[in-house]
């Protein structure tokens, strides 16, 4: 069997095809047939499984969000309600959805211009030559190697009403004047967001640490002799330099947000004034839950408001490089 | 500012670090900013560790915040354990983690590789697919996901029984269902198609030079990718397996869903359990939490490094 297409047979199986070939150098497919099966394995065994596990869901999704199925039995013509469910939702007949809409978009609004902004604040602060920097940087990052489960059980250490150490240490136990950071549906989001931020702060912080190694150096100094100050040298040349990691930031916090599911369910299930679209599906539609079609529709609706950034950090990733 | 023009305009490296030591009102404010926060920074797990190290009845005599009047122990972690039964719980999470770390780097290192060591019509939109499915929040898939693991058959063969464990091969329920086995199969899937972006952008970094000339000396794709490229990307390989190792590890959502057997669920999904199991003794919950947490914290004292490579190469254009 020919080793390259390209080649006649003869030649190409003789010992020295390496040599004859090598005048051909910079010619391209000249693969042959079984290593181009392998190559289709190699990409296809994968893919299969990621369209099957990952993209089948996401459009059964879409079809079971125009049901009523219960989950049990087959799915029947007799199931099939068209836009119910979505006009059930957003006419706010389902009393949690549109706080789950809020509270999610609480959660992107106070990761993007809170823990974010704060990411960026530190790594900023610790790219330049400060002493003990790599001790700050140990201290920052160390919530990302943790579970957000175990950052959970951290935080209610410190939040829990009677046992948690913020009313204890400011007497609030003692004299009677309790707050149930946790369990008050006006603040509980708040505490979240905190124990939220303890992590995201740090991974934020580690992206852009190593952002901003990759700038040119000589930009600054350029910016330094031009008698810039460092306020002016970030805002207006290290960070427009910057602009594929700023995309990059804000789709994985956007992204954060709308998976945000773990503390929340770890708190309380999601409950009183911790309701999240993510929980919301799982509450209806998983296990003994029946409302498998009304649940989809929630997760359509997140899928939809998901495409926004998907989109975006695709263009930014798969731009061809300069 | 005045200091920095000062220097002039030679700013060399040695210079600046001489500049930044000498001492100047600012700096002192950047440290105490930077001493602030680590300190609020590294509260909260202090008051953990010194939670776990009281015993619960000198809290409850003495004060949530007081100090410590019987000393401080190991009792509660002692005690975690093995009512908790902990190794049990970390056996199960070995047994999902490893193979599954294993399998991803396997898989999207191929898709990597053929991706883009070849040029072919649709490798770009391959690499989309993947990496999109990645990004989707994992709840969107959730509800039809669950109804295939309920669905799919599973032949049912026997099982590895080591003392109180027992590995079906490949379930015990016929089923994808509350399953080491499906368990692992949608981190898989759904962890390779971060690994193939990540991989993929490091790949690109690889001249397809070598593997042209290797094509051109007779070599097959098979051998190429394994004794060519993987070796070179050797880096980026630690760092993914560190990453993905953290990943898996902390998982909570796929366990909590796919998983129904108390028995079979890794440590993370199992301490949320164990909470109401011991929610009075909160010193002991304490203990747990940070007994789950060992290995992530051994990953960050002695593979930080690779950690935070795996970050920043899904981030950062290679």
């Amino acid at each position: 069997m020919a080793r390259t297409t390209s080649i006649s047979p003869a030649t190409a199986d003789a010992p020295e095809a390496g040599e004859l070939v090598a005048t051909r150098r910079g010619r391209y497919h000249v693969l042959t047939r079984y290593d181009r099966r392998v190559l289709a394995a190699m990409v296809g065994i994968p893919l299969l499984l990621d369209v099957v596990l990952i993209w089948w869901p996401t459009v059964t999704s879409i079809y079971y969000s125009l049901t009523n199925w219960d989950g049990i039995g087959d799915i029947t013509a007799g199931n099939f309600v068209g836009l119910s469910n979505y006009r059930f939702l957003l006419s706010g007949g389902y009393f949690q959805f549109w706080p789950a809409v809020a509270h999610n978009f609480i959660w992107l609004a106070w990761l993007t211009f809170i823990a974010t902004p704060l990411g960026i604040f530190f790594a900023v602060l610790l790219d330049r030559d400060v002493r003990g920097t790599r001790i700050y940087q140990s201290v920052f990052y160390l919530p990302v190697v943790l579970s957000l489960v175990v950052v959970g059980f951290i935080w209610e250490l410190q939040f829990s009403p009677t046992e948690g150490f913020i009313n204890n240490a400011f007497g609030l136990v003692k004299s009677g004047h309790i707050i149930d950071w946790l369990g008050n549906p006006h603040i509980n989001l708040f505490a979240v967001l905190i124990a939220a931020s303890w992590r995201h702060v740090g991974y934020m912080m580690v992206i852009y640490l190593a952002g901003l190694k990759s700038v040119d150096p000589t930009l600054r100094e350029a910016a330094k002799v031009d008698g810039a100050n460092e306020v002016q040298t970030f805002f207006r040349v290290v960070f427009p330099v910057m602009a594929p990691i700023n995309t990059v930031i804000v789709v994985l916090t956007a992204i954060e947000s709308l998976r945000a599911f773990d503390l929340a369910f770890i708190i309380n299930q999601g409950k009183n004034g911790l309701e999240l679209l993510s929980i919301l599906i799982t509450n209806n539609s998983i296990s003994e839950s029946t409302r498998v079609g009304f649940g989809s529709a929630i997760a359509v609706i997140l899928l939809v408001v998901s495409l926004g950034p998907i989109v975006a950090f695709l263009s930014q990733a798969m731009r061809p490089a300069r | 500012m005045s200091a920095t023009t000062a220097v002039g305009r030679r700013a060399t490296a040695i210079e600046s670090i001489a500049v930044s030591r000498q001492f100047r009102p600012w700096r002192l404010i950047l440290h105490a900013f930077l001493i602030a926060m680590t300190l609020l920074w590294i509260f909260p797990l202090f008051w953990a560790v010194y939670s776990s190290l009281r015993p619960i009845a000198d809290t409850v005599t003495h004060g949530y915040v007081s100090l410590p009047a019987g000393g401080l122990s190991l009792d509660n972690f002692k005690t975690f354990w093995t009512e908790a039964d902990l190794p049990y719980f970390y056996a199960n999470t070995l047994v999902i983690v490893v193979p599954s770390v294993i399998l991803i780097l396997l898989l999207a290192s191929m898709v990597a590789f053929a991706c883009t060591q070849f040029s072919w019509r649709f490798n770009l939109v391959v690499l989309m697919i993947f990496t999109a499915g990645n990004l989707l929040p994992p709840q969107v898939i959730i509800v039809p996901l669950y109804h295939i693991y309920l669905s799919t058959p599973i032949p049912m063969l026997s099982s590895i029984d080591i003392g109180r464990f027992s590995f079906p091969i490949f379930t015990d329920n016929n089923l994808l269902y509350d399953q080491y086995i499906g368990i692992m199969l949608i981190h898989v899937v759904f962890q390779t198609g971060f690994a193939t972006f990540v991989l993929s952008n490091y790949m690109k970094t690889i001249s397809k030079e070598i593997t042209e000339s290797a094509i051109v000396d007779g070599a097959h794709v098979l051998r190429i990718w394994w004794n060519i490229v993987l070796p070179l990307c050797r880096p980026a390989l630690a760092a993914m397996a560190t990453l993905l190792f953290t990943f898996i590890y902390n998982d909570f959502f796929w366990a909590l869903i796919l998983l129904k057997t108390g028995d079979k669920r890794p440590i993370t999904s199992a301490l949320n359990n164990l909470q109401g199991e011991f929610f009075s003794n909160n010193n002991l919950i304490a203990a747990g939490a940070l007994l789950a947490a060992v290995p992530p914290i051994l990953v960050y004292i002695f593979l930080q490094k690779q950690f935070i490579a795996g970050l920043t190469l899904g981030s950062t254009k290679g």
